[in-house]
C-alpha cells in the first residue's frame, strides 16, 4: 500500500498570526514539503492544479519536474489534474516529459475542477464538464498509445498526423487515477478504462465515499478488468497530531475555524464525527486509517492533508514527523498483513514495464528537418 | 390498499407556531382525502427550525448531515409533499428557501406539492402565488391550483378555523390527493448508484447524457 501527502497549493492567512505567506515563501515551503515526505519514508506526493488566487499551482508540471531532480523515490503525482480545461495534447506532452524527467515515477490523477470561472477562461462550459472529462481523456489515451494519431471530436481542433512528443517513458503511459466526489459518472470513466479511483475523503462523509467506491468496483468487475475487490482504490485524509490529543486539537481549532472550505460551519467536534477528519494522538489517527478499509474494501493508496487553511511549515513537518516515524510504518504493516494476497498493489512505472512484457524504446523517428522540425 | 407516504415541511420558528397549524390542517385533511380515494396515508413531519443549524452547515459544508440527510430523505422519497411557510418580507422564509436550496436540483421534479404560507395579514397572502409557486415551479414539482394562505383572523371560525379557510384547505386536499392517486405508488428518486442506462460507449461516441 502507498502512503503519501497531497496539497492543493492554498496560500492562506495563519489565522493565529493572521499573515499570510507570499507565493515565493509558499511555493518553497512545497517544495521543502515534498523533500521532507521522501525523507520521512512517505510514497506519494500529490500536487493540485489551479488557475486562481489564493492557490500558486498553475504550472505543476514544472513544480513536479524540480521535486524530481531533488528526490529519488518518491512517487509524483496529482490532485488533481484538469482534464476539462486543459488541452488534452498539453497533458499528454507534459506528463509524458515529467515521466523522462522523474524516471518514471510519475502518475495522475484527473479531475474536473470545481471552480466555475475557470472554464470560461480557458474557453470552455463547465455545463460540459462530464463531457469534457470523457472526450478529452479518450485523446489522452490515444495520444500516449498511438504514435500517430488521426483525431476530430467536440471540443478541441482536429488532429492530422499528430504525434505527442516525448513518447511515454518505455513504451508505458503513466498510470492514471480519476478522482470525484460526487460523479459517478467520473466512477465509471474509471472503471471502464481499468484505471483508479480516488475519493477526496474530506469534504463527504464516509458513507458517501463508501457509495462511490462500491460503484466503482462493481463497474470495474463488470467491464472485465478483474474482481470488484481488485479494482484500484486511492483514499484521502485529512489529520492532525499531537502526542497528546488535546493539545492537537486545541493547536488546530484555529486553523479549523477559519478553513477557507468548511470553516465558519460545523464545530470540529461535529467535523471530526461527520468526516474522516481526525484530529489526535498517532494512536488515533492509525486506528480511525485502519477503518477507511471497512467501508473502502482493500484499497492501494492513502493520501493525507496537511499543510492547508495557513498551517506554518514549521507544523506541517511535524506533522511529517510524525507519519513517518508513527503512523504510516504502523498502517504499513497492518495494512499489509490485512489484504489478501489476490489484491493488487497500486500500479508503478515497474509493474507496469513488466505487465507490458519489458521496456521498450518508442521514440518516433520522424523524416523531419532536424533544426525546423519540417517534413521534407 | 395502496399506502401513500406524505411528507410535510413546515418552517414555522415559533411553538406552538400558526405555520404549523396550518400544515397540521392540510395533512388532516389530505389524509382524509386520500383515505375516500382508498388510499392509507404515512405521514412524516419535517420541522425546519429543528434543521436550522444543519442547514446552515450544509451552506458551509456542502454535504447534509445526518439528522438532514433523514430528513431530505423523508421528502424526496415521498409520495406528496405539503410545505408551509410563513411569510417574511414579502417572501418565503430564509430558513424554508434554504431547505430546498440544499436538495439535488432534480429531487422534487414530478413531486405532487401542495402550498400553504401564514403571515400576520392577509395582505401577504400573494406572496405563495409570485413567490413560493415560482420556485417550486423553477424545482419542476407539480404544485396543486390551490395553495392555501392563512392570516391571524382565518383561525378565529368555528372549530378554530374560519369558513373560507376550512374550504380552501378541503379543496386543496382534494387536488393534492387526486394528483397523488393519479401517479404508481412511491417513484422513489433515481439512485444515482444503480448501473448507468447511457453506456459508457455511449458516452464516448458523444451520443449520451
Amino acid at each position: 500500500m502507498q502512503f503519501g501527502i497531497f496539497t492543493v497549493s492554498d496560500i492562506t492567512p495563519d489565522p493565529t498570526t493572521g499573515r499570510t505567506p507570499t507565493e515565493a515563501e509558499r511555493i518553497k515551503a512545497v517544495l521543502t514539503i515534498a523533500q521532507k515526505a521522501e525523507e520521512v519514508g512517505l510514497d506519494v506526493f500529490a500536487l493540485g492544479e489551479h488557475h486562481n488566487p489564493p492557490f500558486f499551482s498553475s504550472s505543476p508540471t514544472t513544480t513536479l519536474g524540480h521535486i524530481a531532480a531533488k528526490t529519488s523515490t518518491l512517487q509524483l503525482s496529482t490532485s488533481t489534474t484538469l482534464i476539462t480545461t486543459n488541452d488534452p495534447v498539453k497533458i499528454a506532452e507534459d506528463y509524458a516529459m515529467l515521466q523522462h524527467l522523474a524516471d518514471g515515477r510519475v502518475d495522475l490523477m484527473m479531475g474536473r475542477g470545481n471552480t466555475g470561472p475557470v472554464y470560461p477562461w480557458f474557453g470552455k462550459d463547465i455545463r460540459d464538464g462530464i463531457e469534457l472529462a470523457v472526450e478529452n481523456y479518450a485523446l489522452l489515451r490515444r495520444l500516449w498509445r498511438e504514435d500517430v494519431v488521426n483525431w476530430e471530436g467536440k471540443f478541441r481542433t482536429p488532429l492530422q498526423g499528430f504525434t505527442s512528443t516525448p513518447r511515454p517513458l518505455d513504451g508505458v503511459p503513466p498510470f492514471v487515477w480519476h478522482g470525484s466526489i460526487r460523479s459517478p459518472q467520473i466512477a465509471e470513466q474509471a472503471a471502464y478504462y481499468g484505471d483508479g479511483f480516488f475519493h477526496n475523503h474530506i469534504f463527504w462523509p464516509p458513507e458517501h465515499t463508501q457509495k462511490m467506491v462500491e460503484f466503482y468496483r462493481r463497474r470495474y468487475e463488470h467491464y472485465g478488468h478483474g474482481s470488484a475487490d481488485q479494482a484500484i482504490v486511492g483514499l484521502g485524509g485529512q489529520v492532525f497530531m499531537r502526542r497528546n490529543s488535546q493539545d492537537a486539537v486545541e493547536e488546530v481549532r484555529p486553523y479549523f475555524d477559519n478553513a477557507p472550505v468548511y470553516g465558519h460551519g460545523p464545530s470540529l467536534e461535529e467535523f471530526s464525527t461527520q468526516t474522516p477528519l481526525t484530529v489526535g494522538s498517532p494512536e488515533q489517527v492509525i486506528e480511525r486509517t485502519l477503518g477507511f478499509r471497512h467501508y473502502a474494501g482493500d484499497y492501494q493508496r492513502q493520501l493525507f492533508l496537511i499543510d492547508h487553511a495557513g498551517l506554518p511549515l514549521k507544523t506541517v513537518l511535524e506533522q511529517l514527523d510524525l507519519l513517518g516515524e508513527e503512523v504510516v510504518p504502523v498502517l504499513r504493516k497492518e495494512f499489509d498483513a490485512l489484504k489478501p494476497a489476490h489484491v493488487p498493489d497500486a500500479p508503478t512505472h515497474a509493474s507496469l514495464v513488466a505487465t507490458a512484457g519489458g521496456a521498450k524504446d518508442s521514440t518516433v523517428h520522424a523524416p523531419a528537418d532536424d533544426v525546423t522540425g519540417q517534413a521534407r | 390498499m395502496t399506502t401513500r407516504t406524505l411528507a410535510v415541511v413546515s418552517g414555522g420558528l415559533s411553538n406552538p407556531s400558526s405555520t404549523r397549524l396550518l400544515a397540521d390542517r392540510l395533512t388532516a385533511a389530505t389524509v382524509g382525502a386520500l383515505r375516500s380515494r382508498g388510499d392509507d396515508t404515512t405521514v412524516e413531519v419535517v420541522e425546519l427550525r429543528a434543521h436550522a443549524r444543519d442547514l446552515a452547515d450544509n451552506l458551509v459544508t456542502g454535504f447534509p448531515n445526518e439528522a438532514l440527510r433523514t430528513a431530505v430523505d423523508t421528502v424526496t422519497g415521498a409520495d406528496g409533499l405539503i410545505a408551509v411557510t410563513p411569510i417574511f418580507s414579502a417572501s418565503y422564509s430564509g430558513l424554508f428557501k434554504t431547505f430546498f436550496d440544499v436538495l439535488d436540483k432534480d429531487a422534487l421534479a414530478g413531486k405532487p406539492v401542495l402550498l400553504g404560507a401564514t403571515a400576520g395579514t392577509a395582505r401577504h397572502s400573494l406572496a405563495l402565488e409570485h413567490a413560493v409557486r415560482p420556485l417550486f415551479s423553477y424545482l419542476r414539482a407539480v404544485t396543486v391550483p390551490t395553495a392555501v394562505f392563512a392570516a391571524p383572523e382565518d383561525w378565529a371560525g368555528g372549530g378554530g378555523v374560519d369558513r373560507a379557510l376550512a374550504d380552501r384547505i378541503d379543496r386543496a386536499a382534494g387536488e393534492l390527493a387526486d394528483v397523488v392517486t393519479g401517479r404508481p405508488a412511491t417513484a422513489r428518486p433515481a439512485d444515482p448508484f444503480a448501473d448507468p442506462e447511457t453506456s459508457f460507449e455511449e458516452l464516448l461516441r458523444g451520443t449520451g447524457a
